[in-house]
């Protein structure tokens, strides 16, 4: 089974993620902000996608992306930011950060699929 | 939804819009007018259909109407149709190099989705389509919906839908009131409010036109009609792309399945008579 991180900082998001994720018939891990993520990404090499919040406590969403991308990792996962920032400019900052798709919160398990599919994960 | 109701309903619609609805489809009455009822004020559809029995109001046929044959749509629903067109065009290009022609007919416009699709993965795929004369017409029996369609405006969810980031980054701007498609790709489309059951000679011909998910809804001989209208304004080289549950089939012999392809994909006949 293919593995998500769901990187949140709302304990809500999370729940409703992991059950989307389970839904679509992926396996969930959590993490409530960049720090977390990235441990976590360096305990779990063959996480397949990550689904990242922007704002978050201790480490935001963009600088857990840079950080990710700088590391040197056999596999890296697709990323697919979901937040609240819907502007233009922030898309295209998370875009050339590396991310692979965006969503835009509220966000249904349609949409993730279809960016699932989108980036070729499922 | 007693009895009545539902059978004054379906002639209504057939009258109107050609609309079969055919039995069973209380759900599909019921989603869609519950909610306008409620917003014009009556408790039930009850109420609605008493309204509409007396034809005093003419903006409330017109509503009813509007919410039974608006599309759900998304952009690029249904992605395969999309690439399977891009290989038959391909040949249709190549041979209008020299009148450098290309007209499109979607004739289930609605809210301008598909049109846009077209427009996004047509200059995508074939840039020099610019300098063409490129033309896609976009008709809809809804008014409302292609209302939306000319604005080009979307909210955040629509444009989520089916929309890779990367198309929404260069085909659309953020204004004010959501997601606005950009003016380049706006201009080869034109919106006309049509109605299929009525004359369509008018809009002259194309080489290809899409009429996905809207058949379903009429009775086969309307369906064999408005096919075999299609075929008189389809170029001898041109096709057909009808929904992915839709078939021709025991419908109309004036066109053939492309079975190469997993779209609804037809071509023109070719008639025993032209064959000899
Ligand atoms: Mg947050």
């Amino acid at each position: 089974m293919k593995k998500i991180l769901l990187v949140d900082d709302s304990r809500a998001v999370r729940l409703v993620g992991t059950r989307m994720a389970r839904e679509i018939g992926l396996e969930p891990l959590e993490a409530e902000n960049g720090q977390k993520a990235l441990d976590v990404c360096r305990e779990t090499l063959d996480i397949d996608v990550i689904l990242l919040d922007w704002n978050m406590p201790i480490m935001d969403g963009l600088t857990f992306l840079k950080k990710l991308r700088e590391e040197d990792r056999e596999k890296q996962p697709v990323v697919v930011m979901c937040t609240t920032e819907n502007d233009m400019p922030r898309i295209i900052e998370a875009m050339s950060a590396g991310a692979n798709e965006y969503i835009m919160k509220p966000f249904t398990t349609d949409i993730v699929r279809e960016k699932l599919i989108e980036t070729g994960v499922i | 939804m007693n009895p009545a109701d539902y059978e004054y309903l379906s002639n209504f619609l057939l009258q109107r819009s050609g609309l079969s609805l055919g039995a069973g489809k209380e759900y599909l009455l019921e989603a869609r007018l519950i909610p306008l009822a409620q917003s014009l004020g009556f408790s039930d559809i009850h109420e609605l259909v008493n309204c509409l029995r007396l034809g005093k109001d003419k903006r409330i046929e017109f509503a009813v109407t509007e919410a039974m044959t608006t599309n759900e749509t998304s952009f690029f629903r249904d992605k395969k149709p999309f690439d399977e067109i891009t290989s038959l065009l391909k040949e249709i290009i190549e041979a209008r190099s020299s009148i450098k022609r290309l007209r499109i007919w979607c004739a289930a416009a609605s809210t301008g989705q598909e049109p846009y699709s077209l427009t996004m993965h047509l200059y995508d795929q074939f840039p020099f389509l610019t300098s063409w004369m490129f033309e896609i017409v976009g008709t809809d029996i809804s008014e409302k919906a292609l209302e939306t369609a000319r604005n080009g405006i979307y909210t955040q969810f629509e444009v989520q839908r089916g929309l890779p980031v990367q198309k929404l980054m260069s085909c659309f701007d953020h204004v004010e009131n959501g997601w606005k498609i950009k003016e380049r790709l706006q201009k080869p489309i034109k919106y006309k409010q049509l109605n299929l059951l009525e004359d369509f000679m008018h809009l002259g011909q194309f080489d290809l036109i899409l009429c996905r998910n809207v058949l379903i809804y009429f009775r086969n001989e309307t369906k064999a009609d408005i096919v075999n209208r299609f075929r008189k304004q389809i170029a001898g080289d041109g096709f057909l792309l009808l929904g992915a549950a839709e078939t021709m089939l025991g419908v109309s012999d004036e066109f053939e399945r492309l079975r190469e392809f997993n779209s609804a994909l037809y071509r023109p006949a070719v008639k025993e008579a032209a064959k000899k």
